[in-house]
């Protein structure tokens, strides 16, 4: 069944927009794609004239929520996992995106805008890897 | 160059502000669109699944397709015209990836990093807005994941190495 009493078509389409504006930015200013695992993969193997927009879109990120505050109160978060699978989580993120080349963002958004075939498999690999960790995790192991 | 930090910020901060306004910033809700078996469970077995734990019932929430939708939207203009530029307009040269290898790499990297996403629903771009909200667990995550790209570094190094 679908969660009518959770499902939030406008603001989730409207926060997309948002998404898609700042991609449109960052290409068409800065001239990089913006892929969140690929700009902190680059702040890890440092090359040198690469690094501020890195940080200072990092940064932005960070922001974000603060200044949301500023204006309305901030949305409830709920991270149901507990610390040690948060570290295997991460851990399984941090590796995969790097040899994957790119997370939601980078494979998800700007490479499916861009119709890149590379990034149409990674897509349909890591939806299908997470529904299918959420089917196992929820309801065969109830995590 | 300047202008170029500047505008990184500015699209950073809108990024963020467009995770949050969408929900992809609460990893619940992230969980509850992978949850893609809840769709076709009738609302009477996805009450009595959830049972005692949460008192609610397991669901499908599909709002995340709706973010994919609104991003793409802007995104495919960006790049449409991206791609008949060499040059941004600030001047820097436009760097848009131009390997169309699909491997080994590619896939399984996917793969791993799916399951990573379904274990706590958290990807790398809402893991750092977590950060801003000041969320211990995002703070755990994000170091972890900061982690495992380093080991990642490692073995890059080390396969380099061995290289004849």
């Amino acid at each position: 069944m679908i969660d009518l009493q959770n499902f939030t078509p406008w603001a989730s389409l409207l926060g997309g927009m948002l998404i898609g504006l700042a991609t449109l930015i960052l290409i068409l200013l800065n001239g990089r794609i913006a892929g969140i695992s690929g700009i902190l993969g680059g702040l890890i193997k440092v090359r040198p004239h690469d690094i501020g927009w890195r940080l200072s879109f990092t940064l932005g990120l960070i922001a974000s929520p603060l200044v949301w505050r500023f204006f309305a109160m901030l949305p409830p978060v709920k991270i149901n996992a507990d610390f040690p699978l948060l570290v295997i989580s991460g851990l399984l993120v941090g590796i995969g995106t790097r040899f994957g080349s790119g997370c939601t963002s980078g494979h998800g958004i700007c490479g499916l805008s861009r119709l890149s075939p590379r990034s149409i498999v990674a897509t349909l690999s890591f939806m299908l890897a997470g529904f299918i960790t959420v089917y196992l995790t929820r309801h065969i192991l109830g995590l | 160059m300047t202008k170029n930090i500047l505008f990184s910020f500015l699209a950073g901060l809108v990024f963020g502000l467009g995770l949050i306004l969408a929900g992809m910033s609460n990893p619940a809700k992230v969980i509850n669109f992978l949850d893609i078996s809840a769709l076709w469970k009738p609302i009477w077995v996805a009450t009595a699944i959830n049972g005692e734990k949460s008192g609610t019932p397991v669901l499908w929430d599909p709002s995340l397709a709706f973010v994919m939708l609104g991003a793409i939207s802007i995104s495919a203009i960006a790049f449409a015209i991206a791609k008949k530029r060499a040059l941004s307009l600030l001047g820097l040269p436009i760097q848009i990836p131009t390997s169309r290898m699909i491997d080994k790499r590619l896939v399984l990297g996917s793969l791993t990093f799916g399951v990573g996403w379904g274990l706590s629903g958290i990807c790398p771009g809402p893991a750092i807005v977590l950060l801003g909200i000041g969320s211990i667990k995002g703070l755990v995550f994000v170091l972890a994941m900061l982690a495992g790209m380093s080991i990642y570094e490692w073995l890059e190094a080390y396969r380099l190495s061995k290289r004849p």
